[in-house]
């Protein structure tokens, strides 16, 4: 047997095996690039028309008028910007005691019995699609809740939207909730225990107070997909193509992303052109900007509830 | 051993009297069980209310619902065309989102080095996963309908442009559910591959995948789910929420370019209508069948990924 002595090539492997190797790592690297590919083109599609819109509008039409009206070219932009707040806020005045509640109950309580039912449950609610919810909070809430709560308040309105768009984010403050809760050491509570404590008062007084970062982003991005969910308010808003002025949630509104989808279904008849069109733009930009910022907001503080443990 | 004497010392009644005393425990726990139940009800009654809703349609026309078109009288109006519409998108979401973002997963998981590029393309992600849908819609408004070559590739409004543009929406939750999974692979398992002399891609597909696999395909699934009733970017790109002239039949893959709808769009598009026929037992009897589809994703997900997480256990 001749033994050679060995070279670097050798040890390389075949030329074929390695360009192999090369093409694949290019391949999945250029699948990653499409990722920022697409934010990059959020931004385009967002800027071109939302600056047209800011250059050519008459600014005075779009603060102190009577409403949203763009197809009259009137821009009223606190009529729909309320609307996005109230909505968020009747929204999580739902979504997060109940989400937090089950949260809770998940990490803490259930037996292992309930839990193996009432996560799959959750997160099957998880998947309801928006507009479902939207036909009910149109078909049941309003009616049957709202409408029986308070006598003065419009067949279709914002609390009744709101509350649907608060269903539609309660599984999604259960999850982020209790991966928040489960991450507190099992040391702590034992520690608790330890001393004595019962079990509501280490649950109040130790687990939340440990995971309370985590909570505060569960709620932001819970407030985040609140503020950008569409079609719940689109359908059980009771408002069509334009809303007057009203910062009573019991009066018929309009969101930001309801507003959106209003004059983009009537994309047929004004063809892509004209300011009403180049509003969506506008609206989208400032919608972009707020969702942005509540991310970046809850990612600072998940950030923080990593940090510790 | 000493048990007797403790409890001569501990009489217990001191346990009963703790016991008693823990009202705040009590309250704690039942006021959990009712916001628990509070929600389950919620879902309870949204079941009840959709069914109830449609049952004239259920009980008296199902099979010709599903089987016939859009029409201007609710009586003999369908959803063919919203249903084919719907499994169109999946179909393009499942090619083009998933392997893009199973892609990015092996790349940002696998090769990629921890650096600047790979810390902005992961915020990148994050952040896009955060955008509402909405937006997205703006996206394939201006990029797939209208953009310059794109457009005129889509054809317009149409399954392809409408396809991109979901893919593009579900594109970072696919990248995220994969990282995870692939992330779970234990890594004395890549070492094992890279001592017998196997390359980078050959570990990752005989070792990393397999193991993923199930966890990437709950992800997979969850993402069709959602691309399947999201409505909200359909809205923007234009769906039709008019008539369509016919039904074609079911291999005429060209119907990719030309203008459709799908179930989410119908169910708005009734709901906004003044008929009953249309307004409640029409858009009760579609939510049913889009809840069907959408559900049914789900669960296979959710069993899916439990399977592989008592695999991984045991």
């Amino acid at each position: 047997m001749t033994t050679q002595p060995w070279t670097v090539s050798d040890l390389q492997g075949s030329p074929r095996r390695q360009r192999r190797e090369t093409a694949i790592r290019r391949l999945v690297f250029a699948a990653t690039v499409t990722s920022v590919l697409v934010s990059g083109l959020i931004l385009y599609s967002l800027a071109f028309e939302a600056i047209t819109f800011m250059r050519e509008v008459d600014w005075s039409t779009t603060w102190g008028q009577l409403g949203w009206f763009p197809r009259r070219g009137i821009f009223d932009l606190p009529t729909i910007m309320v609307a996005t707040v109230s909505v968020t806020v009747i929204a999580m005045a739902v979504a997060g005691p109940l989400g937090l509640a089950a949260a809770i109950y998940l990490s803490e309580y259930a037996p292992s019995r309930v839990r193996t039912v009432l996560k799959p449950t959750l997160e099957v609610m998880a998947g309801i699609p928006s507009v479902v919810l939207g036909y009910f909070a149109l078909r049941f809430i309003a009616p049957q809740l709202v409408g029986n709560l308070f006598s003065t308040a419009a067949p279709a309105n914002l609390l009744a939207a709101g509350v649907g768009v608060g269903l539609l984010i309660i599984p999604l403050m259960a999850s982020l909730s209790e991966d928040a809760l489960t991450a507190v050491p099992h040391s702590l509570r034992q520690a608790s225990a330890g001393l004595g404590a019962r079990k509501v008062t280490t649950t109040t007084n130790v687990v939340i107070p440990a995971a309370v970062s985590g909570l505060t982003a569960a709620g932001i991005v819970a407030a985040s997909r609140a503020v950008g969910e569409t079609m719940v308010v689109f359908i059980a808003g009771g408002a069509a193509d334009s809303v007057i002025k009203s910062y009573n949630p019991l009066d018929p509104g309009m969101t930001m992303t309801a507003a959106m989808a209003s004059v983009a279904s009537g994309t047929d008849s004004i063809a892509g052109q004209g300011q009403a069109f180049q509003s969506l733009f506008f609206v989208g930009l400032l919608l972009f900007i707020m969702t942005m910022l509540l991310n970046v907001l809850a990612d600072k503080f998940v950030r923080r509830f990593r940090q510790r443990y | 051993m000493a048990s007797p004497s403790v409890r001569k010392r501990l009489p217990a009644t001191t346990f009963n009297l703790t016991r008693r005393m823990d009202v705040k425990g009590r309250v704690f726990e039942v006021a959990l069980l009712m916001a628990v139940a509070v929600t389950l009800g919620a879902v309870a009654a949204l079941i009840s209310q959709v069914f109830f809703d449609a049952w004239p349609v259920l009980s008296g026309r199902f099979g010709q619902f599903l089987t016939s078109g859009l029409g201007s009288r609710p009586e003999i109006s369908g959803i063919a065309q919203g249903l084919r519409g719907t499994l169109y998108l999946c179909f393009i979401v499942a090619v083009v989102a998933f392997p893009l973002g199973i892609g990015s997963a092996i790349y940002l998981e696998q090769y990629a080095k921890p650096g600047r590029l790979t810390r902005f393309v992961d915020l990148n992600i994050r952040n896009l996963a955060g955008v509402p849908s909405v937006v997205y819609g703006i996206l394939g408004l201006t990029v797939f309908v209208k953009g310059p070559f794109v457009g005129a590739i889509t054809g317009g409004r149409t399954p392809l442009a409408a396809g991109l543009t979901l893919s593009a929406l579900v594109l970072p939750l696919v990248i995220i559910a994969s990282v995870e999974a692939i992330r779970s692979v234990p890594q004395e398992l890549i070492e094992a591959g890279y001592g017998v002399g196997a390359t980078q891609s050959e570990v990752i597909r005989h070792h990393v995948l397999p193991y993923a696999i199930p966890g990437i395909l709950t992800g997979t699934l969850l993402s069709m789910a959602r691309a399947a009733g999201e409505a909200a970017p359909l809205i923007l790109v234009g769906t039709t929420t008019g008539f369509l002239t016919n039904i074609p039949a079911w291999w005429d893959v060209g119907q990719v370019r030309e203008r459709f709808t799908a179930m989410p769009i119908i169910i708005t598009s009734w709901v906004r209508q003044p008929e009953t026929g249309f307004k409640v037992e029409g858009a009760a009897a579609a939510i049913i069948v889009l809840m069907l589809v959408v559900v049914m994703l789900n669960s296979v997900a959710i069993v899916l990924r439990s399977r592989f997480e008592k695999r991984r256990q045991g």
